[in-house]
C-alpha cells in the first residue's frame, strides 16, 4: 500500500536531483522544489521521458546507470604518520546499496566522511553526479549523513528535527509539513512530530535520523555504522526495513559497517576495506564464495586454508598438491602450473564421509575429529589434519547427518568437497589495480 | 544500618537536616529577622520599637526609587557586557582550546586568587585622573586635562563588568562545551551555513548556560556597591550604596532594611519572568 502509493513521487526525486545536477552546474544548495501536485505531476512525467528516454539511447541493451559516486585515487593522511585512506578509487551507480565494510580503523569512515565533506583528502578527486565536490564543504553537497550516533537534535522536536534540511533551504511551510508527514509515514513514526529526541527509543531515533536526511531527496545517502548502538534483534529487523526504504525511495546508500552479515544482507556490492586499500570489490556471494585474498576469506565467514603447489591439470582443474602424498584439485583459472598457492573452502561446503568412502570427483582429506560442537542448525567440527593444520566443518543437523551420528572426538573422518568450491587467496593485499570496473551490479531492486 | 535501608525517606531527610539545620539558622532566622527590623521605629538614640509601620515600604521605595532604576540600569548593561565578552570567550575555550582549554579556564578564574576589593581599588588607582592609565596621555596632550574616567556611570559598569566576568563565563564554557560535535556536522550535513548552525543549534543549545551566566551576574550586579563606591560618584550611586550607608553611617536600620526586602523581592519578580520567557524559548527550541 505505502509504496505504491510512494514510488510515483520517488521516480520524480531521483528525476529532479539528476536534472539539476546536469542543468545547474554548483550551488546544488538551493533545490527547486516542486510546488503543489500540479508541478509534481509534471516532474512525474518528464522523469518517465527521461527514463525512457535512457534506454532507448542505450538501443534496447543493457540501460546504462548513471555514476552517482566517484573517487578518483583518493588518499588521505592524518599528519604526516597515519594514512588512513591510500589511493582507493570507487564508482557507485545510481540507486545502488553499497557498503564499506572492514574492520575498526581500515578508513572505511574516513572515506565516507570526505564523500559527505567532513574530511578533505590530501590528494584525489571526488565526483557527485559528474560534479567535482572535493572541495565544497558539507552544506553544499548533494548528500546527507545518517550519523553513527544519529546527532539528532536534542532542542528541537521530531518534526523539526526532520523538518531541519528543509527549512535551511526556505521550503515553504504546507511543503514542509506535507513532506515531513510523508517521510514520518515511510520510516513508520507518524505521530510522534511533537516528542524530543530524549522520549524516544534507539530505534526510534535511528528512524528519525534517517527521515532527517532523505526529506532532502539527496543524490547519495551516507549511513556510518547506523545500526550499531541497537541490539541484536532490533538490528536485524532494521536491516530489512532499511534495504525496504532504500528500494521504496530509490536513493543511492553508501553504508559503512564492520559487521559483515548486515553488509551481506542488505549490500548490491560491498568493498572489503583493510589498512585504507580495498582488498576487494564485488557482490556479497562473489565475495564470500570467491574471496581473494586471505584478508577477505577471513573477514567474511570462516574460512579453512592451506598452501600446496600446482601441479598439473585434469581437465578444468589444476592439481595442486600440498604434500607428497595429498592432492586437491581447484579451478584452473588464474593459477600457474608451479606456482605455489594458498587455497582455501568454506566450512559448509565440506560433507563429513566415512573415512576413505569419498566419490572420486571430490577433494578429499581425512583427519582426526579433535573438538565437536552441536548448535542447532549445524554441529561444528573441529578436525586435524595429518600435517598439522585444523579444518572447521559445519554439518547441517539433517536427517542424514542425523542417521551417520554424531562424530565424537578422536573419530577418524573423511572430508570431502566439490573442487569447485575451493578457491585460491592471495597472501595479502594484491590487487595492484581497483577493482571497480569489475562486477558491475545485475541484481538490483527485484 | 538495616534501619537506614527500611526508612529511605527518613535516611533522606536525616541526610539533610545538616543543610537544613544551617539554612535555619544563618539564613531564615536572619531573614525573618530583618524583616522585623524593616518594620521598627524610632532611632539609634531613642531606641526602636516595633510598631509594624509597613508605610515605610513605599516610603522608601519613593525616596530611593532613582537609585532602583540606576542599579537596574547598571546590572543589565554590565550583564549584557560580560555576556558579549564571555560568550566569544567561553565559545573559543570550548571549541578551539584544544589542549590549553585547562590553562585558559584558569586563567578565567584567576582575578578571583586577588581580592575583589583590592582589585576594584587597583582600577581606581590605575585609571585616576593623573593615574598610570591617562597621566601619560594627558601630558602628552592626547587627552584634555579635564578628561576623567573614574567617578563616572561607565566607570562603575566597566567594574561590574570586569569583577562579574568569570561568572557569565564559567557557566557558557559548560554549556558549549557539551554541545557533540556531530550535532554541528549534522546541521552542516542539512544545508546550515555558519551563521545558520550558531542561531540553530549552537546558541539554542547554549541557553541553559547563558540563563545561569545572566542570572549569577545580574543578581549580584543588582546589589553591588563596591565598584560604585569606588569607580563612581555621588551622582553614580546605586541601591547597594543606599543599603550599606543606611545600615553603616547612619544606623537607619528600618530603611535600610526595608530597601533590602525590596530588592530582594525585585529581584525574583524579575528572575520569575525571566525563566518563564527564557524556558519557553528553550522549550520550543527558538524555531519560527
Amino acid at each position: 500500500m505505502r509504496s505504491t502509493f510512494l514510488r510515483p513521487a520517488n521516480l520524480a526525486w531521483k528525476a529532479a536531483s539528476s536534472y539539476e545536477s546536469a542543468t545547474d552546474s554548483v550551488p546544488l544548495l538551493i533545490l527547486p522544489q516542486p510546488v503543489g501536485t500540479g508541478a509534481k505531476a509534471v516532474d512525474g512525467a518528464r522523469s518517465m521521458d527521461e527514463r525512457s528516454g535512457d534506454s532507448l539511447a542505450a538501443g534496447g541493451a543493457e540501460p546504462v546507470s548513471a555514476i552517482d559516486v566517484r573517487l578518483v585515487d583518493v588518499t588521505k593522511r592524518f599528519g604526516t604518520q597515519v594514512t588512513a585512506v591510500d589511493r582507493i578509487d570507487l564508482e557507485v551507480t545510481d540507486g545502488e546499496f553499497f557498503s564499506l565494510l572492514g574492520p575498526s580503523g581500515c578508513g572505511k569512515t574516513t572515506t565516507l566522511r570526505m564523500i559527505g565533506g567532513f574530511e578533505q583528502p590530501t590528494s584525489g578527486l571526488i565526483e557527485l553526479q559528474g560534479q567535482d565536490v572535493t572541495w565544497l564543504p558539507p552544506y553544499k553537497r548533494n548528500v546527507n549523513t545518517v550519523f553513527q550516533d544519529y546527532a539528532l537534535f536534542p532542542h528541537l522536536t521530531i518534526f523539526e528535527n526532520v523538518a531541519f534540511g528543509l527549512r535551511r533551504k526556505k521550503t515553504g511551510g504546507a511543503e514542509i509539513r506535507r513532506r515531513a508527514a510523508e517521510m514520518l509515514e515511510l520510516v513508520e513514526l507518524r505521530g510522534y512530530d511533537g516528542r524530543k529526541p530524549g522520549q524516544i527509543s534507539g530505534g526510534q531515533a535511528q528512524r528519525v535520523a534517517l527521515a532527517r536526511a532523505l526529506i532532502n531527496r539527496p543524490a547519495v545517502l551516507l549511513l556510518d555504522e547506523p545500526l550499531g548502538a541497537l541490539d541484536l534483534k532490533l538490528r536485524k529487523q532494521m536491516q530489512l526495513e532499511l534495504k525496504r526504504i532504500q528500494q521504496e525511495v530509490g536513493i543511492t546508500f553508501i553504508y559503512v559497517t564492520h559487521d559483515q552479515d548486515e553488509a551481506m544482507t542488505m549490500s548490491d556490492r560491498i568493498a572489503v576495506m583493510h589498512r585504507g586499500r580495498f582488498e576487494q570489490l564485488g557482490r556479497p556471494q562473489d565475495l564470500y564464495e570467491r574471496p581473494r585474498t586471505s584478508f577477505v576469506a577471513g573477514f567474511l565467514g570462516v574460512s579453512n586454508l592451506m598452501t600446496g603447489r600446482i601441479d598439473g591439470a585434469d581437465g578444468a582443474y589444476a592439481i595442486v598438491r600440498l604434500d607428497a602424498s595429498t592432492a586437491l584439485r581447484l579451478p584452473r583459472e588464474g593459477v600457474s602450473d608451479g606456482a605455489s598457492v594458498q587455497l582455501g573452502v568454506r566450512p559448509e561446503k565440506i560433507r563429513l564421509v566415512g573415512e576413505g568412502s569419498a566419490t572420486a570427483d571430490l577433494n578429499v582429506l581425512s583427519g582426526r575429529v579433535r573438538d565437536a560442537s552441536y548448535t542447532g542448525v549445524s554441529t561444528q567440527y573441529l578436525v586435524d589434519i595429518p600435517g598439522g593444520s585444523k579444518m572447521t566443518v559445519y554439518e547441517q543437523n539433517t536427517a542424514r547427518a542425523a542417521a551417520a551420528g554424531l562424530r565424537r572426538k578422536g573419530d577418524m573422518v573423511g572430508l570431502a568437497w566439490s573442487p569447485a568450491d575451493t578457491f585460491v587467496v592471495q597472501p595479502g593485499r594484491t590487487e595492484p589495480a581497483p577493482s571497480r570496473y569489475q562486477e558491475a551490479p545485475d541484481v538490483r531492486r527485484t | 544500618m538495616s534501619w537506614f535501608r527500611r526508612h529511605p525517606t527518613a535516611t533522606a531527610y536525616l541526610l539533610l537536616a545538616p543543610g537544613i539545620a544551617y539554612l535555619a539558622i544563618f539564613y531564615l532566622y536572619p531573614t525573618l529577622q530583618m524583616f522585623l527590623v524593616s518594620l521598627w521605629t524610632g532611632t539609634v538614640e531613642a531606641g526602636y520599637q516595633l510598631t509594624f509601620n509597613f508605610g515605610i515600604y513605599p516610603q522608601a521605595l519613593a525616596q530611593y526609587s532613582d537609585h532602583f532604576l540606576r542599579s537596574l540600569l547598571y546590572g543589565a548593561i554590565a550583564t549584557l557586557l560580560t555576556f558579549l565578552i564571555g560568550f566569544p570567550l567561553a565559545y573559543f575555550i570550548a571549541f578551539r582550546g584544544g589542549r590549553y582549554k585547562s590553562l585558559l579556564l584558569f586563567l578565567v578564574i584567576a582575578p578571583f586568587f586577588t581580592s575583589f576589593l583590592l582589585r576594584t581599588l587597583s582600577w581606581r588607582i590605575i585609571f585616576a585622573d593623573q593615574g598610570l592609565a591617562l597621566g601619560p596621555l594627558k601630558d602628552l596632550d592626547l587627552l584634555p586635562e579635564e578628561f576623567r574616567l573614574t567617578a563616572t556611570p561607565s566607570a562603575v559598569i566597566a567594574g561590574i563588568t570586569y569583577n562579574f566576568l568569570p561568572f557569565m563565563t564559567l557557566p557558557l564554557y559548560v554549556a558549549l562545551e557539551r554541545i557533540p560535535p556531530n550535532l554541528l556536522e549534522a546541521a552542516e550535513d542539512l544545508y546550515a551555513g555558519t551563521w545558520q548552525r550558531f542561531r540553530r543549534v549552537t546558541l539554542p543549545l547554549a541557553l541553559p548556560g547563558v540563563f545561569a551566566g545572566t542570572l549569577l551576574t545580574f543578581i549580584p550586579a543588582m546589589g553591588d556597591f563596591v565598584n560604585a563606591e569606588l569607580l563612581g560618584s555621588p551622582q553614580s550611586q546605586m541601591i547597594g550604596n543606599v543599603i550599606q550607608a543606611r545600615f553603616l553611617r547612619v544606623s537607619d536600620y528600618p530603611t535600610g532594611a526595608a530597601l533590602s526586602f525590596i530588592l530582594m523581592a525585585a529581584i525574583l519578580v524579575g528572575v520569575f519572568i525571566y525563566a518563564r520567557v527564557v524556558g519557553t524559548e528553550e522549550l520550543t527550541g527558538g524555531t519560527s
